[in-house]
């Protein structure tokens, strides 16, 4: 009997990204950061989500350590930029690094490509349809009705399943 | 370039991000008015967080107007008077009725996926990347409202009446959308405005088919407001403005 294994392949913007994190002087930076999760979907870290874009230790001039993260938001109002900033300082305060700037990029745009698939399994057994997957997480059910195109925030739409019918969040494609 | 041509085009491109930021900022406030308010539960939520996607592009265009002009983006949301504002009239119309808001909405819509489209290649490129990330969301707030004018133009007579009265009473504010501002005329030159005159009739044609589809009639074109850009408004903005700014006119440099 012959095993076919799939491959995941993640999305080559996602590849740079964890490329240029392999390749950092600071993983320790980038560990700590993994602490800080989306405020929105507390099961999944910035970093995952693809809203951790970069970390560099630097000195300021008067010569005092300091940690600038670059951050994307995903979007253009999502309030949680807000509190993923303060997370951001607040650990990296916690672990002596108290002289933190963020800085948000918006350039390449967020998209829900650079998630993991790993993220994207993640999201569905929290209870979120991830993107591109809009059966129901509950049941399994593709038998779907939109009910929104925007849910409890404006990443997601609301959807319910005809099946079992649960409503549920569906982390839409962007 | 010489020094000064250089500084006149900085200061263009400020207020041509300004100018983007007020169409943001404006409409973002009225769509939000329909929080706790709207029909039902789901659409409450709905045009909330798509309000919040409006705000969320204002405070970047204001962000980037105001290192030229010198404010923050809260000094110039909150402390402008109107005849500083320069969005489109459109936007700074009351809410109305619920066909009047969604009605705006996919006028705009139908313009910005084209507008934002063209910007997204400016040679600025802060402006090219606030263009890339709003077109994606302009996409979606598109899909949505479309939807609402197929429901509302073809559900009851009631709701197809108000559809109706609703684009007769905004038509004349759309041919706003295309007049190029001598601002915008001097950007062109260095491909960092969009040409918006070009856009009318790939605009015409889209709305004209769906309009066709769910029965609609497309108003004459034989009235028309302009002026925002030039900051001459109608009697509405003030009053928004009024609600909008109180808490930081009433209490300067207030913080959450």
């Amino acid at each position: 009997m012959s095993v076919i294994r799939t491959i995941e392949l993640i999305p080559h913007e996602r590849f740079e990204l964890q490329q240029h994190r392999s390749t950092s002087a600071w993983p320790h930076l980038y560990r700590l950061l993994d602490q800080v999760n989306d405020p929105e979907i507390p099961v999944i870290s910035i970093w995952e989500m693809g809203i951790l874009q970069n970390v560099v230790l630097g000195t300021t001039e008067s010569n005092q350590t300091q940690v600038t993260v670059t951050i994307t938001p995903t979007y253009s109002g999502c309030p949680a930029m807000q509190q993923i900033s303060e997370d951001v300082k607040t650990t990296l305060a916690n672990a002596g690094y108290p002289n933190v700037i963020v800085k948000q990029q918006l350039s390449p745009p967020w998209t829900t490509d650079w998630m993991t698939p790993r993220t994207k399994k993640q999201l569905r057994s929290y209870g979120i349809a991830p993107p591109e997957d809009q059966s129901c997480p509950q049941c399994g059910s593709k038998d779907i009705t939109t009910i929104s195109e925007f849910g409890s925030t404006a990443c997601k739409a609301q959807l319910r399943c005809n099946t079992c019918l649960e409503p549920f969040d569906h982390f839409k494609a962007i | 370039m010489s020094k000064m041509q250089a500084d006149t085009q900085i200061t263009d491109v400020a207020e041509y991000a300004l100018a983007l930021g007020d169409d943001a900022l404006v409409l973002g406030q009225r769509l939000c008015e329909w929080c706790a308010d709207a029909p039902l539960l789901e659409e409450d939520i709905a045009i909330a967080n798509v309000g919040l996607d409006y705000l969320g592009r204002a405070r970047m265009l204001l962000q980037y107007a105001g290192e030229t002009l010198g404010q923050s983006e809260d000094e110039l949301a909150f402390l402008r008077d109107a005849p500083g504002f320069r969005n489109l009239l459109m936007v700074e119309l009351p809410r109305g009725d619920f066909a009047f808001s969604q009605v705006r909405h996919y006028l705009l819509d139908e313009f910005e996926s084209l507008f934002f489209a063209g910007l997204k290649q400016s040679s600025d490129p802060t402006l090219a990347g606030i263009a890339a990330k709003t077109d994606k969301e302009v996409r979606y707030h598109l899909r949505r409202s479309t939807q609402w004018m197929r429901r509302l133009a073809m559900g009851t007579q009631e709701s197809h009446d108000r559809t109706q009265k609703a684009l007769d009473e905004l038509w004349g504010y759309v041919a706003e959308f295309f007049i190029l501002t001598e601002i915008e005329e001097r950007l062109l030159a260095d491909n960092i405005s969009v040409d918006r005159r070009n856009l009318e009739p790939q605009f015409k044609t889209s709305v004209g088919t769906l309009f066709d589809e769910i029965g609609l009639i497309q108003p004459s074109d034989d009235w028309k407001v302009v002026g925002g850009r030039l900051g001459q408004h109608t009697e509405h903005l003030g009053p928004m403005l009024g609600e909008m700014q109180f808490m930081q006119r009433t209490y300067p440099g207030l913080e959450w």
